[in-house]
């Protein structure tokens, strides 16, 4: 699939860094301003399908290749559940406790790190939501150029 | 109050005509409408990560519509399906439609606080002490990674098995499989 | 009475996902159907002249670690949003997998249209 014209791809590569540091700053203030995993996770998958839209799908296959994708994918799902049973093991025998936030308990709130394990909670949905969604979205691509380009011979 | 019934009525024409409309771009189109106004009515209804949601939500769905199916078979399935069929399933939605307005008028007016009515109700507790149980300012995320973390736990499942059964759908290694008969 | 206006729009959905008879108006019936639901649930925790539930560093008094009154008293529920999050984005993933099915169906058949599904016996 080739890409774009030559205007859309340059400003493409200046707009693509901005989308991916408005996302990281959506996952990463979850906890203190609207956003959250889902909405960062979302975002970031965006830029990159912008990407793929501009330069064409070699680009994008050469930069991020789809088994490095669904390892990413798989590290942010057990990056969750890794955090959820170390509740489990370090305090209480409670699954799913926010464990950091007993420990350091006074007065930290409204600043970047506090809220025990809610930002790393935050970064483990919003890689595994951006994974998934680029991997889809990339495969119903594919498909869809080798079965018009089969049809056609 | 009247910029909600402003947006529902822009939402119910854009509906209106993604489904009625023969051509497939449009009623896509329509689709991306709808999405926005459904982000703008979660504006106005004091839900702003839902609305952030929403947002790209639908863009990134838009993309996956229009890069699937146009360009394929375009448009225009033409004919009527049977007369009665359609007529008996209009009739039957319209008299759920009639039953379940009846239902919606004894539940509490829109716009009273349910959850203020009940004492021991949840949301008061979280809201009087997200902040000091959680340390997050944000009552949302505290609800969603700390009181409810079970939900999130299984909605990362099922966005996980979705996309693996959309991954095993669109391999193309079958193709290789069904070539090996004919030599 | 907005209550009212969003059943219609789940309705409408449901005829669409009923009666027609082309698979990509079946998959656009199902959205919009999910749309209305999920505008339904956030309609419910509304209060009128409320605010985001979203706490201010002005509102809390960390000396005696409590959240001021006004604003336990003016925010919206923030329970039906948390569960309305998780659901958006799980409508996502099912219309890829919806999709990806029309597609393998649409390779198959060659149309997509579903009387003409059930007569071809592939």
């Amino acid at each position: 699939m080739k890409g774009m014209t030559i205007i859309v791809k340059t400003i493409s590569s200046w707009v693509k860094m901005l989308i991916v540091l408005f996302g990281i700053y959506i996952i990463l203030f979850g906890h203190l301003t609207p956003g959250g995993g889902f909405a960062g996770g979302v975002i970031l998958a965006s830029s990159y399908v912008l990407l793929m839209l501009a330069f064409g799908k070699e680009f994008v296959q050469k930069d991020l290749p789809l088994a490095l994708d669904s390892k990413l994918d798989c590290l942010g799902a057990l990056l969750f559940a890794v955090i959820a049973v170390l509740g489990l093991v370090l305090t209480d025998r409670i699954f799913f406790t926010n464990y950091l936030y007993q420990e350091y308990l006074p007065g930290k709130e409204f600043e970047l790190i506090s809220a025990g394990t809610i930002p790393f909670s935050n970064i483990a949905i919003g890689l595994k939501v951006g994974a998934s969604l680029f991997l889809v979205i990339f495969l119903l691509s594919t498909f869809r150029r080798e079965t018009s380009a089969n049809t056609k011979e | 109050m009247y910029i909600f019934y402003a947006l529902l009525v822009f939402m119910i024409i854009a509906a209106i005509i993604a489904i009625e409309t023969k051509n497939l771009l449009s009623a896509v189109i329509c689709i991306g409408a709808l999405g926005f106004g459904a982000s703008l009515m979660f504006l106005f209804l004091r839900a702003p990560d839902i609305a952030i949601t929403q947002i790209v939500v639908e863009v990134l769905g838009l993309i996956i519509l229009i890069r699937s199916t146009i360009s394929r078979d375009l448009t225009f399935i033409s004919g009527d399906k049977e007369f009665f069929g359609t007529v008996v399933s209009v009739v039957i939605i319209f008299v759920i439609f009639l039953a379940g307005v009846k239902v919606f008028e004894t539940l509490p007016d829109f716009g009273t606080a349910v959850f203020a009515q009940v004492p021991e109700a949840a949301s008061q507790t979280y809201i009087k002490e997200g902040l000091q149980s959680t340390g997050a300012a944000n009552i949302v995320s505290s609800v969603i990674l700390d009181y409810r973390a079970y939900d999130t736990l299984g909605e990362a499942t099922v966005l996980f098995t979705s996309i693996i059964g959309a991954t095993v759908l669109l391999r193309k290694k079958a193709k290789k499989l069904l070539e090996e008969p004919d030599l | 009475m907005p209550y009212a206006l969003c059943f219609l729009l789940f309705m409408l959905g449901l005829y669409c996902a009923v009666v027609k008879k082309n698979m990509v108006k079946i998959v656009i019936g199902i959205m919009v159907m999910e749309y209305a639901v999920n505008l339904f649930l956030v309609m419910l925790g509304f209060r009128v002249g409320g605010i985001a539930p979203i706490i201010d560093r002005a509102q809390y008094d960390p000396v005696m670690r409590q959240v001021a009154a006004g604003f336990v008293s003016s925010s919206v529920d923030p329970l039906p949003q948390a569960l309305v999050l998780t659901s958006i984005v799980i409508s996502l993933g099912s219309l890829a997998l919806m999709i990806s099915i029309c597609i393998r169906t649409y390779e198959k058949y060659g149309t997509f249209d579903i009387t003409q599904i059930r007569r071809l016996k592939g």
